[in-house]
């Protein structure tokens, strides 16, 4: 019952969550990025208090169900336990040890980030973000594919429900990244159950470290027991000791199989009674490492100060930080690199970085002209942020926002270079930043007002002048206010005559 | 009995008045477009101009005087319909084709038997947003059309260009290939880098691959497009709304200018020129100045001198 109860819960959480990132015809509205809020290092990130409260009480209550309800990567790897069930079933080792030393580590290194405003070591282990990345990366081309196969199809009938979308790989970095976690936690979960959950996972270890201490617990019947070790093998955490009938409660991950695996019926979900029973006092080993955990806050951002900013795009030098970011600083203080604002962004203009904010900003998200410019209108990235590393903006804020400045360099613009028409740029400008002034023999060319400019890129990406194009957005280091561009009279004139 | 007499009589009564109004309607129109009628072509009307009314009403009457949306539109053909739905504005900024009058084409090719009405266009802002927003989709739509993605290369195919000066092959959408006849159906926009936004430049909305135009030569490069043999049968041009200042895309409300016109030719070159002079009204614009017109002239698209065509002027 509890355990159909979990699962239920899991696969509606996963299969929403997944989706979401998938869905790149909008069918969810933005709202449904609850699923992401919910999770705790967003809710961290994003200083949600209310969450952080609920999550943290829950798990006072009823243990690590952040771990079995919530956790995207960990409902993936219960997925991948349960198809390789078979090869499960066989397995030799039933109980392993706890790797406290590892666990504990990890935890107060990326707390030390976290104190210190540096997420990169988060961004890497968020199972969340971990998760959302191996969706982007490998599962929404497959999608993509499959939705592309779909349309041709339909398409050939006249049927166009369905479009094409081409499939570009956004960042190789990032694929090798999701591709990487993607197969090791994979590969674990077939061998080894929930180890990254339990090892590497620094959310696990938190949950882990609350579960000791939660009032309702999944605890053994000694004298119903018959010591047939039936839930220990169905453990995914290899946290049953069933031998001594004792539960290592901080790799439980309450996933309530044992529950229903007990031939005897003898594990039960209840309230905890013998309090101290089930977890050794800290020994002196602990204590040490405590202190060793100490001395790696104080070095943490020795190491963070050392990242400089390394050399930047050709015609570029300040990297553009995505709407309502403020400035690429606050960004990588609060971003995990999650890449839901990159796969919700309609004009494909946000992509992973790679060392244009520095070598600490890695997988950051990052504004690039390359295959878009973004809508004037648009403020979906800023919509679906659950870390607030992106502060939600209104239409008419992101009007006047100004995340980069318009640089023009005449000496290669086509008007000036062969005397044709060209005009791409001003085109393409929402604010007529880039506007076309007369220039000579009827021609009209660009002419730019950085003030008005709100950096979309629209201009760049259009210029059609290569190999360095003959305009481009310099980013802003910390976003700035657009002046309001001056309103045209309104021509009231009545028009009555053709005019020819 | 006695009633079913009375309810007859009404309804003759009415037909009558009816009849009376619509004639007495058409005499008074005819008086003005009888100045500038050329006696000799009197059954052959190369351009027609209308001011004054709602952008439906507009082309109902023009149409007309081509003789019914049926003379281009045959039952049982394939019809596309292409709007300039480039940017993701509403209606009131002038910068996309007037819905309403894209769903009252769609309705009449309906009406006139086409077997399906497409649209779609090439936009330049992200094209769902653009089809959305615009009003264009849902017009299209609800009056029996259907709306066609063109967002991806796979769409288009290649075709050559022997005529063409600088651009020798494009790739076009294989819907405008696909079909029996396609109506072009343009806004009139200030453009930035053409100088004009009409019938001609509207072409872009058809092709790919179209950054290589401003490489080589954008002028040329639009008269050299309109070379391509499958031309649109009818070039209708909004002049609904005109976009005076900041085009193509405008940046305001201001930027749009109410001028309530329409104009529709099969020759492409000659509404362009009208459509440019009908411009120059409300901001300054030499013909010589939209380049495309005479390059396209030279290549014998269409002709320049409107004053040598069978123009029909009205004014509701």
């Amino acid at each position: 019952m509890l355990k159909n109860l979990r699962a239920a819960a899991a696969i509606l959480v996963f299969c929403f969550l997944t989706f979401y990132f998938l869905d790149f015809a909008n069918i969810l509205s933005a709202k449904f990025n609850i699923f992401a809020r919910l999770q705790f290092i967003p809710a961290l990130m994003s200083r949600n208090i209310v969450i952080i409260f609920c999550l943290i009480f829950c798990a006072l209550l009823f243990g690590r169900i952040y771990c079995s309800f919530l956790c995207p990567l960990g409902i993936f790897q219960d997925i991948v336990i349960r198809c390789s069930k078979n090869a499960f079933s066989k397995k030799k080792i039933v109980y392993k040890k706890n790797n406290f030393l590892l666990r504990f580590s990890i935890v107060i290194i990326c707390a030390a980030f976290f104190f210190f405003n540096f997420t990169i070591i988060i961004a890497f282990l968020d199972p969340y973000s971990v998760y959302g990345r191996i969706v982007l990366h490998l599962f929404k081309p497959v999608y993509l594919s499959a939705n592309n196969i779909l349309s041709f199809i339909f398409n050939h009938f006249g049927n166009y429900t369905f479009y094409q979308i081409k499939i570009t790989m956004l960042s190789v970095f990032s694929f090798v990244v999701a591709l990487f976690s993607f197969v090791i936690i994979g590969v674990l979960a077939l061998k080894n159950g929930r180890l990254y959950c339990n090892s590497i996972c620094p959310v696990g270890a938190v949950f882990g470290f609350i579960n000791k201490y939660s009032i309702f617990k999944i605890q053994i019947n000694g004298e119903k027991c018959a010591n047939c070790g039936t839930c220990a093998k169905n453990c995914k955490t290899f946290s049953i000791n069933s031998q001594e009938k004792k539960i290592d409660y901080s790799r439980c991950v309450n996933c309530f199989n044992c529950i229903n695996s007990c031939p005897q019926k003898a594990i039960f979900f209840c309230a905890n009674k013998n309090k101290n029973k089930n977890f050794p006092p800290l020994d002196a080993n602990k204590r040490k490492f405590l202190l060793f955990g100490l001395s790696a806050i104080i070095t943490a951002p020795v190491a963070a100060f050392a990242q400089t900013k390394e050399k930047l795009l050709k015609n570029r030098k300040i990297a553009i930080s995505p709407p309502g970011s403020i400035s690429a600083k606050r960004l990588l203080k609060h971003c995990t690199s999650c890449h839901l604002c990159v796969s919700k962004c309609p004009s494909k203009v946000l992509k992973p970085s790679f060392s244009e904010y520095g070598a600490g900003g890695i997988l950051i998200p990052i504004m690039d002209f390359e295959r878009g410019f973004c809508n004037f209108d648009c403020t979906i990235c800023t919509e679906v942020c659950p870390n607030n590393a992106l502060v939600k903006l209104t239409k008419e804020q992101k009007h006047s926002l100004q995340v980069g400045r318009v640089v023009l360099k005449p000496e290669l613009c086509i008007v000036h270079t062969q005397n044709w028409n060209c005009g791409a740029c001003s085109e393409h400008c929402p604010t007529q930043a880039v506007k076309m002034i007369p220039y000579k023999d009827g021609l009209t060319t660009p002419f730019i007002d950085a003030d008005i400019c709100v950096g979309c890129g629209g201009c760049e990406f259009i210029c059609p002048v290569r190999p360095q194009r003959a305009i481009y957005v310099e980013g802003n280091e910390v976003h700035r206010q657009a002046r309001a561009f001056d309103i045209e009279e309104k021509d009231d004139k009545e028009i009555t005559d053709f005019g020819f | 009995m006695k009633n079913n007499m009375n309810r007859r009589g009404f309804l003759k009564g009415l037909a009558v008045a009816g009849a009376a109004f619509t004639l007495k309607m058409n005499g008074e129109m005819d008086v003005f477009a009888q100045t500038v009628t050329n006696p000799e072509q009197k059954n052959s009307v190369d351009l027609v101009a209308v001011m004054g009314g709602e952008p439906d009403a507009m082309f109902k009457r023009a149409i007309e005087e081509f003789g019914g949306i049926g003379k281009f539109v045959k039952s049982g053909q394939k019809v596309v319909v292409k709007p300039n739905i480039g940017w993701d504005k509403t209606p009131e900024f002038a910068a996309n084709t007037n819905p309403i009058l894209i769903k009252e084409i769609v309705r009449q090719c309906v009406a006139a038997g086409a077997k399906e009405v497409v649209v779609f266009d090439n936009t330049c802002d992200e094209w769902k947003r653009c089809y959305a927003n615009s009003g264009i989709e849902a017009a299209a739509k609800a009056a029996g059309a259907k709306v066609i993605p063109a967002n991806e290369e796979s769409y288009y195919t290649k075709i050559s260009l022997p005529k063409g000066k600088s651009l020798k092959d494009m790739k076009v959408h294989k819907a405008i290939l696909d079909c029996d006849v396609w109506i072009n159906v343009p806004i009139l926009k200030n453009h930035g880098g053409s100088r004009m936004s009409i019938s001609m430049k509207n072409l872009m909305g058809i092709i790919w691959n179209r950054r290589i135009f401003h490489v080589s030569n954008l002028q040329q490069c639009i008269a050299d497009m309109c070379t391509y043999d499958k031309k649109p049968v009818l070039n209708i041009v909004d002049a609904y709304r005109v976009l005076k200042n900041n085009g193509p895309q405008g940046r305001s409300l201001e930027d749009a200018v109410l001028s309530k016109a329409l104009f529709i030719s099969q020759d492409m070159v000659a509404v362009d020129t009208a459509a440019t002079k009908f411009f120059a009204q409300i901001r300054e614009i030499p013909l010589s100045d939209v380049k495309y017109l005479a390059y396209g002239q030279d290549l014998k698209i269409g002709t320049m001198d409107i004053d040598n065509l069978n123009v029909k002027r009205i004014r509701m």
